[in-house]
């Protein structure tokens, strides 16, 4: 009866971006599978998890991001299953949005609101960290050189994805 | 490259300040004093200038006053206009302030203007204001663009003169990272009179080098901590027709491994009678005018100075083709008497031993030594100390990371260790310009009595204009110091405050104005909500629904509705703000044990418990209810304004106090959009949804929840109640909020039920007692005092702030939490009127925490904070309204249902 009462093809899933005009160099990441990782063992789904602060590893399409002493983000495809019994597991795939920053510009573009050094000799590409960008609290991880991605909790992804508008309009500009 | 200025229409040369285009045009005469609105022209070259203050009118909200045409760029179409003059800059009504000078010294308005009391607020400070000032302020709303960026580097060098280019060059060999900035449009400093091939090629190897970053028309204004500096730069103003893309200023935050400072040197005026009259400026600036813009600010010239660079100016200035009419030199015995000409100087009057003598010219030169810019190094920490060859403080202790390189380190040539210019104080002498103070002001006020020269500073105003003294401290410290009979290093230097020169409001904000200003926090169901026309309240960043007004209700008619639906049939409600922290791992409820007052180790997996915890001090700080998922696993709510602190309070003690313990925390907040389903219908309108889940009253009783799907999307399905009607709280992944509430929201209608908000849900709280952390309590509240000393888990050994229940003054004689009711049922009191025992007894016993009409209980409610409250049910007190006392009855706190019989249905 519920089936009868409102097929599940109905049930639209409504992301905090989904309304936003396009940014160039800027895109919004697919649903992934979060996972947020307190743990004091050494892997997580067969997956070694990385022990160098502030550093990230990718294994086929899983990245595991040091976030913290016993603490890891775990960014899959949505497909994947939640693995529990590896300490304190959490799917916190809802609680994010990913934002993808490229082009030669990204670096600088971040820069107009978050205070890190982005040199590649300070964040080499595979760093990843928590930090913030402008008033909001973020998730940076360098991905290549021009290629950075952003987590960032829902409610603060429009304000993230606004500042990061605002800030992208001086590229478009020859002086 | 034409432009106006005061309507008047003028050539310009690609480059030219608006100084130098005005000089070119023979035009002195730029601006009126603050004070005194006497004429002035230009006195410097650069930042320090005093007079020459303009408006710039780009148009609409495009107009900035206060800008120093000294460093204003000229482009063609360029509007400028003088400041502070009425009707005109040549002819100003308001230099009948000049004539009542001699009733207008330092300090007048303290003594004048003491009666009658209370005319200073309403005549006499709106009328100086007005009869005193600099320019119109913008009453538009900024349109321009601001950005901002951050930056790191090795080394970080501040001016581009000889020391600093040399510095930028050595470090930039190196191949370490440098950034160079510069206040001018061009690069070079006082190299830019003399442009030579070598700048040349120092500069194109700078701008070739990938890791040196070359900032021009950019200021350094502040240095902050740990070599934090922050940089100003001007990205279009000197453009015609700016890209519309592109940010007016830009803030550099840059953080350097080391500044190098080489700021220059500021040269000093002469302080003699007539000091101040267009043409009359500072050596170097003729020197600057006349070579490196082609402006000779005049054809025949009196060079006045106390130091062997005088020679040098009036050899600069002859080979530009002026004529010197006289090179005094103060050091062989003369002084300068006066000056004469109305609207520019035409002659001035020189003495030597009673002889005296007047030449005529056009333009003065005066060389009075040179000060060190040693603003920075003094922000950063630095201790100056003074030299007495150079007449001026130089750097003197070592500031870590930063580093003084040439004349702003004190390292200049012999001929410009002037030492202390000598002083002629007769007449109108001024030693600070833009605030119109002269010597006879600052000896005024060392006869009044100050000693300290921060109070000779704020008495006189000296030094506290928008140039903050930068062309007058020295010779008022010399002045100051001589009236005393005192040192220059005895009387001391006040302090150089950030910003070295003004900063836009629109820099320091950046992006972060209109809808940027601040993040603005919504819901899953946010849209849906507007499209409802929801009233929306702020409480942290969130939005939150407030009351769904119909057509023609007002709060009062849609939030009684709202409480209606809620005990009649059914209401659904958003409560995704509300914190969730997940606790996970095998001592999760050892550590819920010593967070919360409550017991938790037999709690069973499936139930839910109302968790109440409290900080050291044995003060409620935060409450919510808490279901236990499995064995190693509680899923935590906090009140929707503590969930962040809440996380960091667990956080702290989880790391420090019990590393032990093997549990961790995870935000959940926003993984979970939060449907509150409240009333009788509650169970009926989700019996469908729950994929086959028994939500029975047996199977899943008051205080449970279940983890299961809801039409087919993963769902956490609490029963619990802030309405004291059966109650069901539906999670579902955040994406899925929209959609699962319509299809809520479809299921509800069948029962004539509808949403509620925030407004409606604290009505119903209240009718049944429940308190609100930070409206019942005020961080001065026991569990006990709120009725709440049953939570307390009596055999635990230990819980924060368990200590403290038991200390003096926690037991005994509180306030507690009682109801209160009033004789006429349509009274609402209102929430913080204290409440007395009596009329006439004015000790206060207490205060009202919540008040509300529009219950479902037939008459106006409130909860109240009472001195041994409980003792009081029954008893009448007293309630100051701001129109006097109310009666008021005091009962218990619960309304409504007092035995819970709904809550189990």
């Amino acid at each position: 009866m519920p089936d009868a009462l409102l097929p599940l093809g109905l049930l639209q899933r409504r992301g905090p971006l989904d309304n936003a005009a396009p940014i160039p160099g800027v895109s919004i990441a697919p649903p992934l599978r979060r996972v947020s990782l307190h743990s004091d063992l050494s892997f997580y789904a067969g997956i070694a998890l990385p022990r160098t602060p502030l550093r990230a590893v990718v294994s086929d399409n899983t990245a595991i991001l040091w976030l913290g002493p016993e603490e890891w983000l775990v960014l899959a495809p949505e497909r994947d299953p939640v693995t529990y019994g590896y300490g304190s597991v959490v799917d916190v795939s809802h609680r994010q949005i990913g934002l993808e920053i490229t082009g030669p510009n990204a670096a600088t573009l971040l820069n107009a609101a978050c205070p890190l050094d982005l040199a590649l000799t300070a964040f080499p590409v595979g760093a990843c960290t928590r930090t913030v960008f402008a008033k909001a609290q973020i998730v940076l991880w360098r991905r290549a050189e021009h290629r950075f991605h952003i987590d960032v909790a829902r409610s603060f992804a429009a304000y993230v994805h606004a500042m990061l508008r605002e800030a992208a309009m001086e590229f478009s500009a020859t002086v | 490259m034409r432009f106006t200025f005061d309507g008047a229409d003028y050539d310009a040369r690609p480059g030219d300040t608006l100084a130098a285009a005005l000089l070119r045009n023979k035009i002195h005469l730029m601006g009126r004093s603050f004070k005194y609105h006497r004429p002035r022209g230009v006195l410097a070259s650069g930042a320090e200038e005093p007079n020459a203050l303009v408006e710039i009118d780009r148009g609409g909200a495009r107009r900035t006053p206060n800008l120093r045409a000294t460093v204003v760029e000229v482009f063609d179409g360029m509007v400028a206009r003088s400041q502070n003059r009425t009707p005109s800059l040549r002819f100003d009504i308001g230099a009948v302030n000049d004539l009542l000078a001699p009733f207008l010294p330092a300090g007048f308005y303290y003594k004048t203007f003491m009666w009658p009391v209370g005319a200073w607020a309403r005549l006499y400070e709106p009328m100086i204001r007005r009869a005193a000032g600099l320019g119109r302020a913008p009453e538009l709303a900024d349109t321009d663009r601001y950005t901002q960026r951050f930056a790191h580097c090795d080394v970080l060098v501040i001016g581009s003169g000889p020391a600093g280019l040399a510095a930028a060059t050595e470090a930039a060999a190196t191949g370490i990272r440098v950034i160079l900035c510069d206040e001018q449009a061009a690069f070079g400093g006082s190299l830019l009179s003399d442009p030579s091939e070598a700048l040349a090629t120092q500069l194109a190897a700078l701008f070739a080098n990938p890791r040196v970053t070359m900032l021009s028309r950019t200021t350094a204004f502040g240095i902050y901590g740990d070599n934090l500096v922050g940089l100003a730069e001007r990205v279009t103003d000197h453009l015609p027709d700016p890209h519309p893309a592109l940010p007016r200023e830009r803030l550099w935050q840059v953080r350097a491994k080391r500044i190098v400072v080489a700021a220059g040197a500021i040269e000093r005026p002469l302080v003699f009678p007539g000091n101040d009259r267009p043409g009359i400026m500072l050596g170097d600036a003729a020197r600057i005018f006349a070579r490196r813009y082609g402006a000779n600010p005049g054809t025949n010239a009196v060079v006045v100075t106390a130091c062997d660079t005088g020679a040098d100016v009036a050899r600069d200035l002859a080979a530009s083709g002026i004529v010197i009419a006289r090179l005094v030199d103060l050091r062989e015995g003369f002084r300068v008497t006066g000056t004469h000409g109305r609207l520019r100087v035409s002659s001035i009057e020189i003495d030597r031993g009673g002889t005296r003598e007047t030449i005529a010219c056009d333009f003065v030169a005066m060389c009075g030594g040179w000060t060190p810019s040693i603003h920075l190094y003094s922000q950063a920490g630095g201790k100056p100390r003074f030299d007495p060859g150079i007449g001026a403080f130089v750097p003197g202790t070592e500031v870590t990371g930063l580093t003084c390189v040439g004349a702003c380190a004190g390292d200049m040539p012999p001929a410009y260790r002037a030492g202390v210019a000598p002083v002629n104080a007769e007449g109108r002498a001024f030693v600070d310009w833009q605030n119109d103070v002269t010597a006879k002001d600052l000896k005024l006020a060392t006869r009044e009595g100050f000693r300290s020269i921060e109070h000779v500073k704020r008495y006189t105003t000296t030094g506290m204009a928008t140039d903050q003294g930068k062309t007058s401290n020295i010779n008022a410290l010399g002045i100051v110091a001589g009236a005393l009979g005192a040192t220059i290093p005895e009387i001391g230097l006040t302090t150089f405050r950030t910003p070295y020169t003004p900063v836009t409001f629109g820099t320091l904000a950046g992006l972060s104005r209109g809808d940027l200003f601040d993040p603005v926090r919504t819901t899953p169901m946010h849209e849906w909500e507007m499209a409802r026309g929801a009233v929306f309240e702020d409480v942290g960043a969130w939005k939150r629904a407030r009351y769904y007004p119909r057509q023609g209700e007002d709060m009062h008619t849609a939030v009684a509705r709202e409480c209606r639906l809620v005990r009649d049939t059914v209401g659904m409600f958003d409560a995704s703000t509300l914190g969730k922290i997940e606790v996970v791992g095998p001592d999760a409820a050892e550590f819920m044990n010593r967070v919360y007052i409550n017991a938790w180790t037999k709690l069973a997996p499936g139930r839910c418990r109302y968790g109440v915890m409290l900080g050291e001090n044995g003060f409620v700080m935060d409450d919510g209810v808490v279901g236990r998922l499995a064995q190693d696993r509680f899923h935590v709510t906090t009140t929707t304004g503590g969930a962040a602190r809440v996380l960091a309070f667990m956080e702290d003690y989880r790391q420090t106090e019990w590393p032990e313990l093997r549990v961790w925390l995870t935000s959940a907040t926003e993984q979970w959009a939060v449907i509150a389903v409240q009333g009788p219908r509650a169970r009926d309108v989700l019996m469908p949804l729950v994929d086959g889940q028994d939500i029975s009253a047996v199977a899943m009783p008051h205080m449970s929840v279940v983890e299961g799907t809801m039409l087919g999307i993963e769902m956490r399905l609490f029963r619990v109640s802030f309405s004291g009607e059966l109650g069901f709280e539906v999670n579902v992944p955040a994406d899925y909020g929209h959609a699962i509430w319509e299809a809520i929201w479809d299921r509800v209608q069948v029962y004539e039920g509808g949403a509620y908000g925030t407004e409606a849900m604290h009505v119903l709280r209240a009718e049944k007692g429940f308190i609100i952390v930070g409206q019942e309590t005020d961080g001065t509240v026991t569990p006990d005092d709120v009725g709440l000393g049953w939570a307390i888990g009596k055999a635990k050994k230990d819980f924060i702030g368990k200590r403290s229940l038991t200390r003096s003054g926690m037991t005994g004689p509180r306030r507690q939490l009682v109801g209160l009711r009033t004789d006429d049922p349509a009274t609402v009191l209102e929430e913080g009127a204290q409440i007395t025992a009596t009329i006439e007894d004015r000790r206060p016993l207490g205060h009202v925490t919540s008040a509300y009409g529009g219950t479902t209980v037939g008459h106006s409610i409130a909860l109240a904070m009472i001195e041994d409250g409980r003792a009081r049910v029954g008893a009448t007190l007293q309630v100051r309204m701001p129109n006097g006392a109310i009666p008021v009855h005091v009962t218990a706190p619960v309304f409504y249902d007092p035995e819970g019989a709904r809550l189990d249905a």
